[in-house]
């Protein structure tokens, strides 16, 4: 998902015997299915931990823009152009819509985009992966934005108010960009043998990495207990990870292309597909920022944001100067 | 800037949030009506220099997909909102008053439909 090892309170989850009255108060209506907005009291690790959260969030979808944005000026047909260049322009909502969520906490937008820009906010792992050919634009929609939807369905329903709601808009927008991979992907697969391979070229690649964007696995993930009670996190990372692949197993079969896991076999008695893990020695270095792409992602941000600068300001200007003559007017 | 419903706060990692610098532009509340007839409704923010631009991004952001056909634009900071601790005496005087539903009159069947 787009938010990984999002650091909650080190202490662990607090009864509702031990909570004073205003945190009491505060998590019986979470447990009872209430919202909580911007205004009303929070524990103060509700906040940061959403702070975080929300912003790592935003921060991938915008991330996220640069391995599709690669391909706009290749895409082999105008209509598959145009048709990617909305999908990377939703994204760029997306972030947008998460961004203000965020700044409903009292943390500012510049401040985010700051701390993104110098590494100390981090993206999803996943946007760390170069997109070598046209097929990963089918593999990025069916399966990156496949797994982000496992995520954000759910999270439509999380405890923070704008935060739910701005997973509303996104979700509706979502089933557009996996749908659009998918095309591709039957396309490339039904296509010539060149087309075909290229299209299970792209799956080897972005099989695993897919598989990491749910996080580590539960026995490893110390903070889910806490997010969970406050309901910011909905399902733990092992139950979405199998929904995934339980989802996405028949629909590779169905594309006629294998995925790359000698293990992943039916298992009847569990009702799930068996299948491997990742490797997550891999996932820890690609967050450390070690991924084949973290440096080139981090470069191209920091040079929109410098080089836009002049636009911000010549903009806000411009403002003042207009505002200033209508006031001078009147 | 932030949204006319934001606290203050201070204790992130992300620095306090305190005046918008020159480079920031201010955050607006958006209201788009859709095609039918409904009052405009808020459906979400975003930063623009100034209400003109605001609009134009509104329209680029929101309503990608008719969602609506007129677009209100307001600056954050001139909304005025009421605040969560005023709920009790703002929204309980109305609660005694159950004669202003229509189902708190007993019509009988006899008179028809009312
Ligand atoms: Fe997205
Ligand atoms: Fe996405
Ligand atoms: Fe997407």
């Amino acid at each position: 998902m787009y938010a990984q090892m999002i650091k909650s309170t080190g202490k662990g989850v607090k009864s509702l015997d031990e909570m004073e009255p205003e945190e009491r108060a505060f998590q019986e209506r979470i447990n009872a299915g209430g919202k909580i907005e911007p205004k009303d009291w929070m524990p103060d690790g509700y906040r940061k931990t959403l702070i975080r959260q929300i912003g790592q969030h935003a921060h991938s979808e915008i991330v996220g823009q640069l391995p599709e944005g690669n391909w706009i000026t290749r895409a082999p047909t105008l209509e598959r152009k145009a048709i990617l260049l909305a999908k990377v322009q939703d994204e760029a909502g997306h972030g947008l819509y998460l961004y203000c969520a965020a700044e409903t906490l009292g943390v500012s937008r510049d401040q985010l985009t700051r701390d993104l820009l110098s590494g100390k906010m981090k993206y999803s792992s996943i946007f760390n992966y170069p997109t070598l050919t046209w097929a990963d634009m089918g593999a990025v929609g069916w399966l990156v934005d496949g797994a982000a939807i496992m995520n954000q369905v759910p999270l439509q329903r999380t405890s923070y108010g704008p935060y739910a709601r701005a997973m509303v808009r996104i979700c509706k927008e979502e089933s557009f960009h996996q749908r659009q991979g998918f095309d591709i992907m039957m396309k490339m697969a039904n296509g010539t043998e060149a087309q075909r391979k290229m299209a299970q070229d792209a799956l080897n690649r972005f099989w695993y990495p897919s598989l990491m964007m749910f996080g580590p696995s539960d026995k490893d993930s110390v903070h889910s207990a806490q997010s969970m009670a406050w309901k910011i996190k909905m399902n733990t990372n092992d139950e979405l990870r199998q929904k995934f692949v339980d989802q996405t197993a028949p629909q590779a079969a169905y594309l006629g292309l294998t995925i790359p896991d000698e293990h992943l076999e039916w298992n009847e008695e569990r009702g799930h597909y068996d299948f491997s893990e990742p490797d997550w020695d891999e996932f820890f270095d690609v967050l450390q920022g070690n991924g084949p792409c973290s440096v080139d992602r981090m470069e191209a941000r920091n040079k929109a944001w410098d080089e836009g600068r002049w636009v911000r300001e010549g903009l806000l200007a411009h403002a003042e100067k207009k505002r200033a003559r209508k006031m001078a007017a009147e | 800037m932030s949204s006319p419903e934001s606290g203050s706060y201070d204790a992130t990692e992300a620095a306090p949030h305190g005046k918008p610098r020159a480079t920031e532009w201010p955050l607006w509340e958006v209201f788009i009506r859709g095609q039918h007839g409904l009052s405009h409704r808020h459906v979400g923010s975003l930063h623009a220099a100034d209400a003109e631009s605001a609009i134009k991004n509104a329209r680029d952001v929101y309503t990608r997909r008719n969602e609506g056909v007129s677009i209100w634009v307001v600056e954050a900071a001139a909304i005025a909102a009421s605040s969560p601790e005023e709920k009790g005496p703002l929204y309980e005087p109305s609660n005694d008053k159950v004669y202003r539903h229509p189902t708190f009159f007993n019509i009988p069947d006899d008179v028809g439909a009312m």
